[in-house]
């Protein structure tokens, strides 16, 4: 248990005394919403939404996963430099159990994603989305399922892999479609048949689901899946991860 | 004790749980490393050959994080974080980033946080590789100490002087031991005095003193070795027998680096250039 904790500790003090990486997390997602949101907005419209509401506003909740999505996972990043620098070495041969170690790591990992994610549903207000504070409760909620899933996903390639640059080009292979299908673009109900299939398997989608029916509920698009059925999937998603994490670091390997 | 390449580092990660061997089976106080080294890493302060800090933490933080891992917490590991810096000179820095400190200081950081859970066996892989000779005789000073209180030490090394300072040696070669026992055994195999001849013709001569007095010296490039007790009578006797042919003959008395040349059949140099 302490263990766990002072690895989660450690994490989030390299996180904060590193001030590039906390604006680099957080601005150019912003930007990125701003851009699109407002460049796209103006020439399309979301299918099946209300009146006057813009795409910004649609946007929003993409945005937000896609903050967390992209924090989270290269938080994770931090394992291959921990192999590399040497630290995870001294981690290993000390008395704690493997269990301890993926808590702690993926716990820091996500905290730092979800710091980053909450401090931009700060700015709901501004985008001219008022959740009231149920909302706002919901959307923590599953931020944070979502995180810990996407961190455990994250842990997993960064263990097996030793270099960072092998680490971004297998994650890109593996976050732009997560993000891309996941709803946070285009509306699932307005995909062809074959995407909303993948959109339902992707684990992404339901964080984004559940952030427009906390968020926005006057997008969600019926037949899209309940808060429940949203939650559900994502605390399964992070906690077959969490058993992937596990599994890959139990292997004594030769590294 | 052995060349670069020699096993020594793969010996110390199977000691420190850190490698499962491929086979045979290894032991630390009574427990069993291979079925189950979680019960003997609480036991075990280990240091590696490359840095472990985390240098983006300051040296306080990376005792406070490698205490906590070993279970300390509290005031327990507070003052036990005090002592360590104390004792290893480092109360001075403890504010400062481990990524600003000398090697030397690095050393003794890494040295304190293997030992804030006072181990009974501490496992040192190349410990003074990098440390300039002054910081790697604090170092081994600080390792007696250590060894003085109770604690064993266990070393990995490839300069024959810390081999000397240590009560038992094996020597590794080819990830094989060849040799085991105290420094002074393992050079009183040899049996007496070492003779090292430098000649034009090394092994033309090698056979002819094999011929002349039964005995085969080893030849390496220009160099003809022999062990031989009494050493002093026999050198007289070798340059009567062969005027004008010998560059240079030396006497000297056995090293562990001869006994490595006993057993391995080369040279340690020339293992080392070889891994």
């Amino acid at each position: 248990m302490s263990a766990m904790l002072t690895l989660w500790e450690r994490d989030i003090v390299r996180f904060f005394r590193d001030r590039p990486r906390v604006i680099g997390g957080l601005v150019p997602p912003i930007v990125f919403w701003l851009l699109i949101g407002a460049g796209l907005g103006t020439s399309v419209r979301v299918p099946g939404a209300p009146e006057g509401l813009s795409f910004l506003q649609f946007f929003y909740a993409g945005t937000l996963v896609l903050i967390v999505l992209f924090t989270s996972i290269f938080a994770t990043i931090s394992i291959i430099e921990d192999r590399r620098e040497g630290f995870l070495q001294s981690v290993l041969v000390a008395p704690v159990s493997r269990l301890s170690i993926v808590l702690g790591k993926v716990l820091g990992s996500s905290t730092v994603g979800l710091a980053q994610g909450l401090a931009f549903l700060l700015l709901a207000g501004a985008a001219g989305l008022h959740p009231g504070p149920h909302g706002y409760a919901w959307a923590a909620l599953v931020l944070t399922l979502a995180s810990i899933g996407l961190t455990g996903l994250g842990f997993c390639i960064a263990w097996v892999l030793d270099s960072s640059q092998g680490f971004h080009a297998v994650m890109n292979l593996f976050l732009i479609p997560m993000w891309m299908l996941s709803g946070a673009l285009f509306p699932a109900a307005a995909a062809p048949r074959f995407l909303q299939i993948v959109i339902a398997a992707n684990p992404v989608s339901y964080a984004v689901a559940g952030l427009q029916r906390a968020l926005l509920p006057a997008v969600v698009a019926e037949g899209a899946p309940s808060m429940n059925a949203c939650l559900a999937a994502l605390a399964a998603f992070a906690a077959a991860m969490m058993i992937a994490c596990v599994l890959v670091a139990s292997r004594r390997d030769a590294r | 004790m052995g060349p670069n390449g020699g096993g020594k580092s793969t010996l110390f990660r199977i000691l420190a749980t850190s490698l499962s061997p491929t086979s045979g089976s290894a032991t630390i106080l009574g427990r069993d490393l291979i079925a189950d080294p979680a019960s003997a890493r609480p036991f075990l302060g280990v240091v590696f050959q490359s840095p472990s800090l985390d240098n983006k933490l300051t040296v306080r933080e990376n005792l406070v994080h490698g205490g906590r891992l070993y279970g300390l917490s509290g005031t327990n590991l507070t003052v036990r974080i005090n002592e360590m810096l104390s004792r290893y000179r480092l109360a001075a820095r403890a504010g400062d980033l481990c990524g600003t400190l000398s090697g030397g200081l690095r050393r003794r950081v890494e040295l304190a946080k293997s030992l804030l859970h006072k181990p009974k066996v501490v496992l040192l892989d190349e410990p003074s590789t990098g440390l300039d000779p002054a910081a790697r005789q604090d170092l081994w000073e600080h390792l007696l100490a250590l060894k003085a209180e109770g604690a064993t030490i266990l070393t990995t090394t490839h300069l024959m002087d810390e081999g000397d300072r240590c009560d038992r040696v094996a020597i590794l070669d080819q990830g094989k031991i060849v040799a085991m026992g105290t420094p002074a055994a393992l050079k009183a195999e040899i049996g007496g005095d070492v003779i090292t001849i430098e000649a034009d013709d090394a092994s033309g001569l090698r056979d002819e003193i094999t011929k002349r007095f039964g005995v085969t010296p080893r030849a390496f490039g220009g160099q003809l070795r022999l062990e031989r007790a009494s050493g002093h009578a026999f050198i007289p006797q070798l340059v009567e027998a062969f005027p004008g042919r010998l560059r240079a003959v030396s006497l000297s008395r056995p090293s562990l680096e001869d006994a490595f040349l006993h057993h391995a059949g080369r040279r340690f140099a020339d293992a080392e250039a070889a891994a």
